[in-house]
């Protein structure tokens, strides 16, 4: 049918880390409100490329398809972010489809981004309780101290934030925006205060808060709106008090 | 994750699996909050007023003792989890602040934003990878469970999972395990539930010979925003926070839902239910709502759709309490919901039925197999309180973690001292089902086989079920099942195969969709979420009891044990005047 409209997607493939990719171009059946997991969706049932090779369906992550389990990070024309929120219609065509570059490659748009969890072990993203047991109720909390912390605590671990930061690249650690915000969280909780400093040490040196060379990229990547570079700047001024005063403050 | 924290208290080594990060689990949906009577607006609330709203929404289907033990549990669990650094809502004071939620009078639901789920789910999170920086956890990532290794004696010595990334089984020995799986939402192909929620797991050890409990009891919310990949949830806590629900007076009015007028709106759960109006439960809700589109034919546009309306509500208000909803409602239909009234439609939610377990610490009839939270069956009855599955998971994680831990300290032989032939045995079994999946030369594609499913289990088995309609939905998914054996993947390879995972999961969804519906088959009454108008009356003579569906010889077979009502004892369920 001439006038049904159509879909353009191209996607990079690469079976695994150690092979080469290929881009494959596919041609879907356009419907209302269709985003880029439909896209993968419908390529899934019919793998089947655009000239009419047969291809295998396309591996990516996706769980919650509502932008807040971080999972369907991708490039989507060039750009790092969500592929659930990501909607047709707000595309321009052919939509083309990459992993992200900044972590390694498991298969086709599926990456390994467990480097970002490792690093909320680097710098102890927690708050030190001393057991589950029973031991009344945390600590109170004005009205104003929730409101600039709880936007910090939505972040997806989505890794939009390092991809497309110019620090975050092969000759670096730098640990990124988003756990440098996380950071910035736990030392705003009454108890987890107590424990900055270890936060800090954790922060400081090689990949650290330092690295940052205010680029300013990560907050515009970032899908839930989290004010990343006011938490790279808060968090740098408490790593350079503890540098100088650290000795002091014991 | 709250029972993987109590093992690892408990000086006990875990293994935790995850098909993803646990960080990206399907919790971080929740939306709208945690119930528990913290009495903390000075209404008089109290846990037995918890219990018995708990006991009354569910209509008298859940065992009552261990659901007056949550209640009065769930006070501390809020502690436990404001001491962890959930960021809750605060008032002035700087104390919690609560919401009211259905099926409740009181505001009794302590909330994050409308991102609660995920702000508990996190600092579970957090917790744990505590533990496992301390060593006490190991994480298996990216794995998923494929079967339990259940030794001649019938006690489970290990799980086999197989790693997504190599397509690799790998037999893991242990005195215990803790499932902790979650919902199904996708045996009904689309829901508000996320990817993961397959059900997979439950249907596995199903297979196995654990007991799969109120089956037929499926959760259909009335507030989704309809999507052909998922019901994206619009949480009740928008109505929670005073958004209320309408359609046009006159059918097929075209006119943007801002531009007509108050008088010519049907608020129609205000007027059905007036005491309870915009908070009645879940189950009530989603029925008003297709009555008004398929009996009064009042439907938006005449399409299957209703208004939810927060537009009322002050700018400031939705900012700091329902912001979290809103902007995925902005984000996918492209239309603000603060000027504009949100088109909304019930979408299948929740299970309340689940692994069967025992009454006291969350074991399952098979020694050594543990379950907990929303893969299990024992907190919500017929249907499940808003802001009621938080709690009962942190709750339920929270028993079964010392239960498996004292469970595996007690054991005279440990697993290690188990024949290493049954795990050899176990192994094998499953690398032969993914070789024969990947080796079968059929014409079937598994996505089109998991749309029927979804449209069979969606049409007939959510909110009004009939019985000649059951068989033949029954019959319908021996079909499917015939056409997974021919079966065709169009991807063969070794390394991260989805699509070999994918047939895999959908070998069990179709095996647990028909215990959802040969459950509602044989239950002719009408009783919270199940309802069915061929008997619309609750009938506590034959029905008060709890549906165990077995595994015999490869086939399902339902059996029925009654229901613990020591503690409250039935009465009517009725939401349009106070109970």
């Amino acid at each position: 049918m001439a006038d049904a409209k159509q879909v353009i997607v191209k996607v990079k493939r690469q079976n695994s880390p150690a092979e080469k990719p290929r881009w494959e171009e596919f041609a879907l059946k356009w419907r209302p409100s269709m985003n880029v997991i439909i896209c993968l969706r419908d390529i899934a049932e019919n793998p089947v490329t655009r000239d009419g090779k047969k291809t295998t369906p396309v591996s990516y992550e996706s769980n919650c398809l509502e932008e807040v389990c971080g999972s369907c990070a991708m490039l989507i024309n060039g750009r790092a972010r969500m592929a659930c929120s990501a909607l047709v219609d707000q595309l321009d065509q052919p939509i083309r489809l990459e992993p992200m570059s900044k972590f390694p490659l498991v298969r086709d748009l599926a990456v390994n981004r467990q480097f970002m969890f490792d690093s909320l072990k680097r710098v102890k993203a927690w708050i030190p309780i001393d057991g589950t047991y029973d031991l009344g109720e945390g600590p109170r909390m004005s009205f104003e101290a929730q409101e600039k912390a709880y936007p910090l605590s939505r972040c997806i671990s989505c890794g939009n934030c390092l991809e497309v930061c110019p620090q975050v690249n092969e000759h670096s650690n730098f640990i990124g925006a988003a756990i440098i915000s996380q950071v910035r969280l736990f030392n705003m909780h009454p108890t987890g205060a107590m424990h900055a400093r270890e936060r800090l040490l954790g922060v400081m040196g090689n990949g650290g808060v330092e690295d940052c060379a205010n680029a300013q990229n990560c907050v515009k990547a970032c899908p839930k709106d989290i004010p990343l570079t006011e938490s790279i700047a808060e968090v740098n001024r408490q790593a350079w008090k503890q540098a100088l005063f650290g000795w002091l403050l014991g | 994750m709250m029972a993987t924290i109590r093992v690892a208290e408990a000086g006990v080594p875990v293994d935790l699996f995850s098909i993803v990060p646990v960080k990206r689990s399907h919790s971080v949906c929740a939306q709208g909050g945690i119930n528990a009577a913290k009495n903390q607006k000075g209404e008089g609330d109290t846990t037995a007023k918890h219990f018995d709203d708990t006991i009354y929404g569910g209509d008298f289907l859940a065992n009552q003792p261990l659901v007056k033990r949550m209640c009065e549990a769930a006070p501390g669990i809020i502690d436990l989890l404001d001491r962890m650094g959930v960021m809750f809502n605060r008032t002035p004071e700087g104390l919690l602040d609560y919401r009211r939620f259905g099926g409740t009078l009181y505001h009794r639901t302590a909330f994050a934003g409308a991102t609660t789920g995920q702000q508990l789910l996190y600092a579970l999170d957090e917790q744990v990878r505590r533990h496992e920086a301390d060593g006490k956890v190991k994480k298996f990532e990216g794995s998923t469970f494929l079967s339990a290794v259940i030794d001649d004696g019938g006690v489970c010595r290990g799980i086999t999972a197989m790693d997504l990334r190599s397509m690799e089984v790998n037999t893991f020995c242990a005195d215990a395990v803790i499932f902790c799986t979650g919902g199904i939402g996708a045996i009904f192909g689309r829901s508000t539930n996320s990817v993961v929620c397959t059900g997979s797991a439950q249907s596995a050890l199903f297979q196995q010979g654990v007991d799969y409990a109120n089956g037929e009891f499926i959760q259909v919310h009335p507030t989704a925003i309809p999507g052909e990949d998922k019901l994206r949830l619009m949480s009740e806590s928008a109505r929670g926070e005073g958004g209320r629900m309408w359609v046009p007076k006159k059918p097929g009015d075209n006119r943007p839902g801002r531009n007509i007028p108050e008088s010519e709106r049907f608020y129609f759960l205000e007027e059905w239910y007036p005491k309870y109006g915009n908070l009645v439960p879940r189950d009530i809700a989603t029925r008003a709502i297709h009555r008004i589109v398929y009996q009064e034919k009042l439907g938006l546009a005449g399409q299957a759709a209703v208004y939810l309306d927060v537009t009322q509500i002050p700018r400031e208000t939705l900012a700091r309490k329902l912001e979290g909803i809103l902007e995925i409602y902005e984000k996918f239909l492209g239309v603000d919901p603060r000027v504009e009234p949100m088109r909304v439609f019930p979408g299948m939610h929740y299970t309340m039925g689940g692994i069967w377990v025992n009454g006291e610490d969350q074991a399952t009839n098979v020694a050594g197999i543990y379950a907990a939270g929303e893969c299990e069956y024992q907190y919500h009855g017929a249907n499940r309180l808003g802001a009621n599955s938080l709690v009962s998971c942190i709750f339920g994680g929270g028993l079964a973690g010392p239960a498996a831990a004292k469970y595996a300290r007690n054991l005279e032989k440990g697993a290690e001292a188990a024949a290493s032939g049954i795990f050899d045995r176990e192994r094998k079994r499953q690398e032969e089902k993914n070789q024969a999946l990947l080796s079968t030369d059929g014409t079937e594609n598994p996505m089109t086989i998991w749309r029927g499913l979804g449209e069979i289990m969606t049409e007939h088995v959510t909110v009004t079920r009939i019985n000649k309609n059951l068989e033949a939905a029954d019959a319908k998914l021996c079909e499917l099942g015939e056409r997974f054996k021919k079966i065709n993947l169009s991807d063969r390879s070794k390394w991260s195969n989805q699509t070999l995972n994918f047939a895999r999961e959908l070998g069990n969804m179709l095996i647990l969709a028909r215990v959802v519906t040969l459950g509602a088959l044989q239950r002719n009454e009408s009783r919270g979420a199940h309802y069915k108008p061929d008997f619309p009356e609750r009938d506590d003579a034959n029905w008060l009891k709890t549906t165990r569906a077995k595994w015999v010889n490869g086939k399902i077979k339902l059996t029925y044990e009654p229901v613990d009502i020591s503690q409250i004892p039935p009465r009517a369920r009725h939401y349009d005047a106070a109970k």
